[in-house]
């Protein structure tokens, strides 16, 4: 037992270290010039405190690695069940199965993605933890920025790791190195937008089992009623107007021709608006929503 | 006060209509023990979360070594560490990697980082545990961790809610060690508990809460002077004669004692003395007792002397 040596007689042992400050000692906090400092102080914090936490909740996700091998099991599972099974029965126009199906996979994986965010954030706030970074004299965007951020470099390790699978069973790019990764980046900026709307479904959930049960039935129709697995023109037309007109359908046809048939501008910047406008709207109220926890 | 570590007056905190703090006071000299007593809900917590910048009052005013809480909330930050009852460190970190977080955010030099993290998981006896998972660890040791992680940046205010709650009793008396080598070190400490002997080993100065309200206010001899630093129970074989013993024990007491079923409850100051006073009274009126206990104060006793009403509330709300 680690704990039967006395730490209770407090100083650790005195091993000619002499110029070591006892510890604890009340001394003036380190940071002197950083409150009153001008605005490139505050930026230079903000961004070394949400890179901190940044990495505190990447090294958090390498600490449960049966997450994400799990979270990653199913994505495959359903491009196997869409290839190799259902997906014969449909046929796209102007698309192989597969190239028409794996845009679809990459943005519904990342939809999925999106609820870590809201999890991970409902998690810190019962267990305590945003109470501790609140007494902290860190920037107060830090938690919000760090974890979004976590969850943005999570999606490129997915996105890759979707990449390959789609190569394995047969999805080849055809616009180009470029185009293709003009469609990640579409992707993944959506992806970021998403977190930000599961920031507000996690602090406002409080804890990780309620922000799942609230994210889920948000985002089962949008990934499910869109034009991921099968055309639009296949559905009946009350569906279709929603079908056609909501953000999933539209980051699926931008990523779609960047990456398959070619760019259509378009396509491309509606789902830009779609991005742009969901940050702007959820950015906002999840940062007040988080100021206001009591 | 006007050099007092810690400042607070006629702070008041509402949760929609329900009245968590109902106008606290109070004014904690620097290098010193300020214990806030009290039960679940008396508003210990919040007041705490109002000193901490977590919080912000509704109304009145807090200060910590001069700087406002709502208005400064950065620079109070910079001098504080909070350590909860919570346990507030990451569980899936590790424990040397909670400590450099905090060292990060409270924006130590990086080369400090890394020495300070080591110095107090060492100082904490937490070394051989440093790059295990915060999972794998025991309440106490987690409890340690909190502490440490909330002394990183060596804050010369520390705020302590319930540091010791759910703990086992060698963990706690462990704590308690601890606490008392900062405040040697110089360390003001405001300390949050439901504990009467948590508050009577560490606090130089006690308030009790109940309701939000501080009700007594004093050193914990000068609160022990006025409840009686010893409860004397005395069973009685019946009602009748339970309340003759009554009777003949009303001059002993610091105050009236009272009865509860059929034993007799007093309350007093030096109680081996007392008692020997007492089975001689009840001697002499030719009554003998079927049991006698004497024990310390609990903080029901405390509660139940000061308001009328027993700590654990009632089921009426």
């Amino acid at each position: 037992m680690t704990s039967t040596t006395t730490w209770t007689t407090g100083r650790p042992a005195d091993s000619g270290d002499q110029k070591s400050p006892t510890p604890g000692a009340p001394v003036p906090p380190a940071p002197k010039g950083h409150r009153l400092a001008g605005l490139k102080d505050r930026l230079y914090w903000g961004v070394s405190d949400a890179l901190a936490v940044t990495q505190r909740n990447l090294i958090a996700y390498t600490r449960i690695p049966e997450m994400m091998v799990f979270s990653s099991i199913q994505p495959i599972m359903f491009v196997l069940l869409f290839r190799y099974v259902l997906g014969g029965a449909i046929h796209p126009v102007g698309y192989t199965y597969v190239g028409y199906l794996m845009p679809g996979i990459f943005v519904q994986t990342v939809c999925f993605g999106a609820m870590s965010t809201g999890i991970g954030l409902a998690e810190d706030l019962g267990k305590g933890l945003v109470e501790r970074f609140r007494s902290l004299p860190m920037a107060r965007s830090a938690v919000l920025a760090g974890r979004t951020t976590a969850d943005l470099c999570r999606n490129v390790f997915v996105v890759l790791l979707m990449t390959v699978v789609g190569v394995a069973v047969g999805f080849r790019s055809g616009t180009g190195f470029f185009s293709f990764m003009a469609g990640v980046f579409i992707l993944l900026a959506f992806a970021y937008a998403l977190s930000w709307g599961s920031a507000l479904i996690g602090l406002s959930a409080r804890n990780a089992e309620t922000a799942q049960a609230m994210a889920f039935p948000l985002l089962f129709p949008l990934t499910f009623a869109s034009s991921a697995f099968a055309p639009v023109s296949s559905m009946p037309g009350w569906l279709q107007a929603f079908v056609r007109n909501q953000p999933v359908t539209v980051v699926i046809d931008a990523c779609r021709h960047l990456m398959v048939v070619g760019p259509q501008p378009g396509s491309t910047w509606k789902a830009l608006a779609w991005i742009v406008g969901m940050l702007a709207v959820f950015g906002p109220l999840a940062v007040r929503k988080y100021r206001r926890i009591a | 006060m006007e050099n007092a570590a810690i400042v607070a007056s006629g702070l008041v905190k509402r949760f929609g209509d329900v009245p968590a703090l109902d106008g606290i006071d109070l004014a904690v000299p620097p290098g010193t023990v300020f214990g806030l007593l009290g039960p679940n809900g008396a508003g210990k917590t919040t007041t705490v979360r109002i000193l901490t910048t977590i919080l912000r009052p509704d109304a009145g005013e807090a200060r910590v070594l001069g700087h406002d809480v709502v208005a400064d909330p950065e620079a109070v930050r910079n001098s504080i560490g909070l350590a909860g009852q919570y346990a507030a460190v990451d569980e899936n970190l590790t424990g040397a990697e909670n400590l450099r977080l905090v060292g990060k955010l409270t924006h130590l030099p990086r080369p400090l980082i890394r020495e300070r993290a080591a110095e107090l998981l060492e100082r904490f006896d937490l070394s051989a545990a440093a790059n295990r998972p915060v999972k794998t660890y025991s309440g106490g040791m987690r409890r340690r961790l909190d502490l440490a992680a909330s002394l990183v940046h060596r804050p010369p205010v520390l705020f302590l809610d319930e540091p010791t709650t759910g703990l086992d009793p060698r963990s706690r008396s462990d704590l308690w060690a601890v606490i008392e080598d900062l405040v040697a070190e110089g360390t003001t400490v405001l300390l949050t508990t439901q504990y009467l002997e948590e508050a009577d080993r560490l606090a130089d100065q006690l308030a009790v809460v109940d309701h939000g309200r501080i009700i007594a206010q004093g050193t914990p001899g000068e609160l022990k002077a006025g409840l009686g630093s010893t409860v004397i129970e005395i069973g009685m074989p019946g009602e009748g004669s339970a309340l003759m013993a009554l009777q003949a024990l009303v001059p002993l007491g610091v105050m009236p004692p009272t009865l509860d079923g059929t034993t007799v409850k007093l309350t007093v100051a030096d109680g081996p003395s007392v008692l020997l006073d007492a089975l001689r009274a009840l001697d002499t009126e030719g009554i003998a007792p079927t049991g006698v206990t004497l024990r310390e104060p609990s903080l029901d006793d405390v509660f139940l002397s000061l308001t009328g009403h027993a700590a654990v509330e009632e089921s009426a709300a």
